[in-house]
């Protein structure tokens, strides 16, 4: 297989969040609004300077993309929409990144956000895919709960995790989240609580099922001297994979699109796992987790539960992961929860942390999950990035 | 193990009866070729012509080959239990009421993955079940995950009882008990464990043999009622309405001609005053109270079956009036279906082919004897289908008519 190719000097700045509230009266189109004002701000960018737009919501409906140039008055030369949920934002970054690279646009925005009505996250349940309303929704599962249950279930049985395993990287996350202000969840939680909350789907309890709440997220994407004009920090991009439908003769997920493309992340990267310094990994549940620690390699399949024992996961200890204290601990908004990550990883390489900086974090590794379309996430992905040289 | 089901105790007046909720109900097209196997008790799954891969969720197109001709073949539904989740949160009111609920996600021996409810007498996985197709509250196919070998109260189970009919503990009113088929459904819904059966009787002076004993049985009321005097429908709901849980209408006014052999219309104004505005006055009636205690406990209303005909699909000249009045009875059942469907009330049409009684004197058999269809119809609120075709006669009418109804309807012409 030829290499991939490089991103040359295209970069990624300017992290930006909309702070999350657990319900809202307000339309998605509000988040994003705010998320493309962020980034004027904190860029010094105007309005008509961003030439490219790629979007990503659920709560945006009717709209796509497009309504949105509408809605928020930009002309543009490029646009996307990214409806991959949990690895919405490492795919708007690799396509934003070619098209800057390859000069169709130049500064792109991206952006992903949604609102949370008191009733919109049943509702859009019940129309998430034709497969899930067709047979998994009939079944009562409040979303993907079940879905995750039966992930997890198999898993402690196949690989002999244990739930104080996925109670020790959910209590992780929530001591980072406590220095981390956007995250709702403001109380630290111990192993016992974790152990001992209220049942959602045996075996997973309360604290192992992400909130839904709403918010956005964003950041840009353009080259190192666009950046450098701007006066903006920046990340380099040494390494992107995708993949969808991994595995589709895999019974029950236990791996996901990453084991696919694992090698290839770290050979176009030019480092290996054990130079990542801060690791976000996409945590709607906390056995997705453990699963990407192994098909990332971290740790070689089945061993994920050992190396959870092997670590501490909070941002000023072994194996900095979710620093920002990850969905399971500040929400997930929406397609917004595909961003979080990423942004994180932004912030940790480019010294722009909210929360607790990991020491010497040169290079950061963010990575997605999403779209329980029947009975297992499609969609996942990874990026690899390299603190910039202007810090 | 199911614990066995207990009778349950007289309703407290005082408490407010819980409305119905539904399971969600939405499917697209293609999916609901699982539910219309599923209306004959049947687990379907769509097979590719071109590759031969059994596919599942419903889809438009194989995902081997591409082929979109995709087929509706009958499947055992063996498979492997490979884990298991009991939800204890649903963000669905029907759920949220019954909470908690044990859902599994199978691998079927030709293939598939499926989610399905679990059944609470299937083993731990990964272990060996029988997935089935049942009719859930919605009207709409849901996938059932059963223990491979049948166990004591099985039909008990609590979430299986939630997509069946079954007549235990239920109270049953059955609209003509005198007819053949009318006795035979006392004996076997008795039989069926039911706590109370209304026998209905039109014509008092008619005494046929047998009558006298099962009336004597502990469990049977008998009622007057005759489906062509509106008030006495009324009166006899106004009594006993919102106690029915079960309403089997047997009731059937039969003679055998067709169009030119007889003048006048009277005899054909009968079969429609009792096949048809029968049929009608009764779900006006009865209708409204069932529908309001579709999830009234342990003992809901549940189900309502109609004793059609499988003349009812095609007409049979001979009987061609008879036949006219039972198409009419079906058009009218789908509309109470329709309008049941909020309430999760089930009706059931029943298509027996001719059955073993005065009225098909001159057919020559195969013939259904009444006690055969009674037992059938037992078996279906029992388990989960809608239409039921009792008989050798029904079934091969029924492949014929799904076949082809305009060739069926020129081999029914030259039927003498």
């Amino acid at each position: 297989m030829t290499m991939r190719a490089g991103y040359d000097d295209v970069v990624v700045t300017t992290p930006v969040t909309v702070p999350y509230m657990r319900y809202s009266i307000r339309g998605a189109h509000w988040f994003l609004a705010g998320a493309l004002a962020g980034l004027l701000k904190h860029s010094g960018l105007g309005k008509d300077k961003i030439d490219g737009l790629c979007v990503s919501s659920f709560t945006l409906t009717p709209d796509s993309a497009v309504g949105l140039t509408q809605h928020l008055g930009m002309t543009l030369r490029w646009l996307d929409h990214i409806p991959m949920g949990g690895a919405c934002g490492v795919v708007a970054l690799r396509r934003a990144a070619r098209a800057v690279q390859s000069g169709d646009a130049t500064v792109i925005a991206c952006i992903a956000g949604d609102t949370n009505h008191t009733d919109s996250f049943r509702l859009n349940l019940g129309t998430f895919s034709q497969f899930a309303r067709d047979a998994v929704y009939p079944y009562g599962a409040g979303g993907p709960n079940a879905s995750f249950a039966f992930i997890t279930d198999y898993y402690m049985r196949k690989y002999g995790a244990r739930r104080d395993d996925f109670g020790k990287l959910c209590v992780a996350q929530r001591t980072n989240a406590l220095k981390f202000p956007y995250a709702l969840m403001k109380k630290p939680l111990t192993l016992e609580e974790y152990l001992n909350a209220r049942v959602i789907a045996e075996p997973l309890r309360l604290y192992d099922c992400v909130m839904p709440c709403a918010g956005a997220e964003a950041f840009l994407v353009l080259r190192r001297g666009e950046a450098e004009k701007l006066d903006q920090r920046y990340a380099r991009i040494l390494a992107t994979i995708e993949r969808h439908n991994a595995f589709p003769d895999d019974p029950i997920q236990y791996r996901g699109g990453w084991a696919l493309d694992c090698n290839e992340l770290y050979a176009q990267a030019g480092v290996g796992p054990k130079d990542i310094n801060v690791v976000a990994a996409y945590d709607d549940y906390p056995v997705i987790n453990v699963m990407q620690l192994e098909d990332l390699g971290f740790c070689n399949k089945g061993e994920g539960p050992d190396f959870v024992r092997r670590h501490s996961f909070t941002a000023d200890g072994s194996f900095p992961f979710n620093t920002s204290g990850g969905q399971l601990s500040v929400g997930q908004a929406g397609a917004a929860g595909g961003f979080l990550g990423l942004i994180e990883i932004i912030r940790q390489v480019t010294g722009q942390t909210i929360g607790t900086a990991v020491t010497k974090a040169r290079f950061g590794l963010a990575s997605g999950f999403g779209m329980i379309n029947y009975d297992r996430g499609l969609c996942s992905g990874a990026v690899i990035l390299a603190t910039g040289q202007q810090q | 193990m199911t614990r066995p089901l207990v009778r349950p105790p007289r309703k407290n007046p005082i408490l407010r009866t819980r409305v119905p909720n539904l399971p969600p109900g939405s499917r697209s097209r293609v999916a609901l070729g699982l539910t219309a196997a599923a209306a004959r008790g049947r687990l379907e799954l769509q097979t590719c012509r071109d590759c031969g891969t059994v596919q599942y969720p419903p889809r438009e197109a194989c995902r081997v080959c591409l082929s979109r001709r995709l087929e509706w073949n009958v499947q055992n539904g063996t498979g492997e239990l490979l884990s298991e989740t009991i939800l204890h949160h649903s963000n669905e009111l029907f759920y949220r009421e019954r909470m908690p609920w044990r859902l599994g996600i199978v691998r079927l021996d030709c293939g598939p993955v499926v989610v399905a409810h679990l059944h609470g007498d299937c083993v731990r996985p990964p272990s060996r079940v029988r997935v089935h197709a049942n009719i859930d509250r919605a009207g709409q196919a849901a996938l059932v995950a059963m223990p491979e070998k049948d166990t004591p109260n099985m039909a008990d189970d609590r979430q299986l009882r939630e997509m069946t009919c079954d007549p235990k503990f239920r109270k049953v009113l059955i609209t003509d008990a005198k007819s053949p088929v009318g006795q035979s459904l006392v004996e076997a819904i008795v039989k069926a464990g039911a706590d109370l059966v209304w026998a209905g009787y039109a014509e008092p002076w008619k005494k046929p043999p047998g009558f006298e004993k099962l009336s004597s049985l502990p469990q049977v009321a008998l009622v007057p009622l005759d489906l062509t005097d509106s008030r006495a429908v009324k009166n006899l709901a106004g009594e006993i309405g919102g106690r029915v849980d079960i309403l089997i209408n047997t009731a059937d006014h039969h003679r055998n001609y067709g169009i030119t052999a007889r003048e006048g219309i009277e005899v054909a104004r009968a079969e429609m005053d009792i096949n048809y505005f029968g049929l009608l006055r009764l779900a006006q009636e009865f209708a409204p109270a069932m529908r309001a205690r579709g999830a009234d406990g342990q003992s809901s209303a549940v189900a309502w079956v109609n004793l059609l005909s499988i003349f009812a699909l095609s007409n049979f000249p001979p009987h061609g009036t008879y036949s006219a009045s039972k198409a009419a009875a079906l058009s009218l059942a789908q509309c109470l279906r329709a309008e049941f469907a909020p309430a999760g009330v089930r009706v059931i049409n029943v298509f027996p082919g001719p059955i073993d009684d005065e009225w098909n004197q001159a057919l020559p058999p195969p013939k259904i004897a009444p006690s055969r269809v009674a037992a059938d119809i037992v078996e279906t609120l029992r388990g989960s289908a809608e239409d039921v075709f009792p008989g050798d006669v029904a079934e091969d009418w029924l492949a014929r008519w799904r076949d082809n109804p305009k060739v069926l309807e020129r081999e029914l012409a030259a039927m003498r």
